[in-house]
């Protein structure tokens, strides 16, 4: 089934009078479960179409469905609960709010849609371990490394049970270890759970990892290609 | 919105001197409003108790046709056989006090030097007079037979060089419009605090001030006291005739309440600008808490945190630095007035016409106008909370998790 899908997405910048086009038409369908790495040079327009996918940003023309419903033309406070509900953020800065522990950022999905206190509890429990840090659970993120925080991203970013994950650049700023380590985690998740990945990079050790590669370049996917090698 | 102010908790936390700050603001703002709020009340207070005490007890009898400020010593502008009508007003349960006061003009001279003032044919013996008993600053008060004694006021003896036991030359109007003239003797001297009445005033026993001026068994007015100066309408209702006219308190001192009014009126402008001050340092703090939040902000909206949530935070972080700002208001403030409820501000001779004001201005805090204040303040921080709240509500997520957008 299908969870996200971009049907002729155009997204132009405009900063005075000079337009930049970061994507010029694209059309893209993931579907429930893949693991899928957009790949391509700095500019390409891979993260610009991330956004588009997770409902940061709006296309300038084209469509954008998640779950199947266009949500296009939703308003900014629509957007944010689709997101809530529907939507996983993994970013290349680790993206923790620093006043909050480790627990407590995994939470904050999960307070933000009123999932009750026990399961709430239990919840973020399950994550923190699924990540592999349950003895950091009350660390705040300037006690932990830059690995340790990438993965309570991802605890954060599955802690509401979404469909889709969207990670941009998540290893940019980890060393190889690491980044092993949170691209092995986001694999194992997405076999266990099903949850669908799509990934911005353009470390080759984080695509190997993919199941489907998808080339972008000039803000036009140029190749798309399954891990069987089908286009 | 336990978890909003939780987080505000934390953030309030990170940058401590800069909240420290802020709220210090918001104290510093409250505490200012608080003094300038007890030492109005105080003034208007004090000046009306002091005048009631003083010149227009809470109720005043005097004749038809007597004129303030006139001073009138014609018999038909006189109250007759004034302690059979005091005796009467005092059968009211209301009344604590009443008594005949007769009031006349004299001129002082003592040498070369002469002064006008007024002289007060007092009941030496009456409640009344427990103001001027206290404020005896040398000799003794008057006794109701002395036929050649006078208290005077501190300021007028001052400025006449006078001591107890001098002699002074007293020149008044009698009611048939000759001149009296006597020499007296300064029995004792008084102060009520307040210069305006102690420059200006002679005590005398009534008996004598009706012999010299020839008004006979006569009085200018009956002095009123009661238990309960809300009480002053149902009394004055009470003793309605055709002969007297009967004066409250508030009748006496409509100028004292246009001057509270108009004071008020004034006061308001500079309450809003001290909080027009406190809420600028307070929307400051948060804007730059926006600024330096701002990549936390598109965290937060992209995780889904909807506009009203994100500005929640900022509100609840303003309603932190107002709790905290409040609670110092409420202890500096508190102790400046206490410090001036006890030793007051001295304003010296201070005088406006009709006003009795002390030499003092004691500060004067109710529970009603603390209150009052705090509310005001906090709603006002919160106020100021909203254009940053507003501005960290509006980032677009994506522009926020840039760092940018603001």
């Amino acid at each position: 089934m299908e969870v996200t899908k971009v049907t002729n997405a155009t997204r132009i910048f405009k900063i005075g009078e000079v337009e930049t086009k970061a994507l010029r038409g694209v059309n893209l369908s993931i579907d429930d479960g893949e693991f899928t790495a957009l790949v391509g040079p700095s500019g390409s327009g891979k993260t610009t179409l991330l956004q588009l996918i997770g409902l940061l940003d709006k296309p300038t023309t084209g469509m954008v469905t998640i779950n199947g419903k266009d949500a296009t033309h939703l308003n900014r406070n629509q957007r944010a609960e689709l997101r809530k509900n529907a939507i996983g953020f993994v970013f290349q800065f680790f993206a923790l709010i620093p006043t909050l522990t480790a627990y407590e950022n995994v939470e904050m999905p999960l307070l933000l849609n009123g999932t009750k206190p026990a399961e709430r509890k239990k919840r973020v429990n399950e994550m923190l371990e699924a990540v592999g840090l349950s003895d950091r659970a009350h660390h705040r993120p300037d006690q932990l490394s830059g690995g340790q925080q990438q993965r309570v991203a991802v605890a954060r970013a599955l802690a509401t049970n979404p469909k889709l994950i969207l990670a941009d650049e998540p290893t940019a700023n980890l060393d190889t270890e690491n980044g092993k380590q949170v691209m092995d985690i986001m694999q194992r998740l997405n076999k266990e759970t099903g949850v669908t990945f799509v990934f911005a990079t353009h470390d080759p050790r984080v695509i190997s990892y993919a199941d489907r590669v998808v080339t972008l370049q000039d803000g036009l996917i140029t190749k798309d290609t399954k891990a069987n090698g089908k286009s | 919105m336990f978890q909003a102010f939780k987080l505000a908790y934390r953030n309030v936390g990170r940058n401590k001197t800069r909240s420290l700050l802020s709220a210090l603001a918001v104290g510093i703002g409250m505490a200012l409003l608080l003094l300038m709020v007890s030492v109005l009340e105080g003034e208007m207070t004090g000046a009306l108790q002091n005048t009631i005490r003083l010149q227009s007890g809470h109720l005043q009898i005097r004749p038809a046709s007597y004129e303030e400020g006139k001073i009138s010593l014609k018999w038909e502008d006189l109250i007759a056989n004034p302690e059979q009508v005091a005796e009467q007003v005092k059968t009211l349960p209301q009344v604590t006090v009443a008594t005949p006061r007769l009031i006349a003009s004299t001129i002082l001279t003592v040498g070369n030097e002469s002064k006008s003032a007024q002289i007060l044919g007092i009941d030496p013996e009456s409640a009344a007079n427990q103001p001027f008993r206290e404020g005896m600053i040398a000799g003794e008060f008057i006794k109701a037979d002395d036929r050649e004694g006078i208290l005077i006021g501190n300021v007028l003896a001052d400025k006449l060089a006078l001591k107890v036991d001098a002699k002074v030359n007293l020149l008044v109007t009698t009611s048939d419009g000759d001149v009296n003239e006597q020499l007296f003797t300064v029995r004792g001297i008084f102060t009520t605090r307040t210069p305006g009445y102690d420059e200006n005033t002679i005590f005398m026993p009534l008996a004598k001030v009706q012999a010299i001026t020839t008004t006979e068994n006569h009085a200018s007015t009956i002095f009123v006291m009661l238990q309960n100066d809300q009480d002053a309408d149902a009394v004055a209702q009470a003793l309605q005739s055709n002969n007297y006219q009967i004066l409250t308190w508030r009748d006496q001192n409509v100028f004292i309440t246009q001057f509270e009014d108009y004071a008020n009126a004034f006061f308001i402008i500079l309450y809003l600008i001290v909080l027009g001050i406190t809420a600028t340092v307070v929307t400051n703090t948060l804007v730059m808490a926006v600024f330096e939040r701002t990549r936390e902000i598109g965290i937060l909206a992209a995780i889904g945190m909807k506009s009203r949530g994100i500005m929640a935070q900022f509100l609840a972080e303003a309603a932190l630095l107002a709790t905290g700002g409040v609670i110092g208001g409420l202890i500096i403030g508190g102790a400046l007035v206490a410090y001036f409820t006890v030793y007051g501000i001295y304003i010296g001779d201070y005088g406006v016409t009709g006003v009795l004001f002390e030499d003092h201005i004691y500060a004067h805090l109710t529970l009603q106008n603390t209150i009052n204040l705090a509310i005001v303040t906090y709603i006002i921080t919160l106020i100021a909370s909203l254009y940053p709240a507003r501005l960290a509500a509006r980032l677009e997520p994506v522009e926020a998790l840039h760092g940018s957008g603001v």
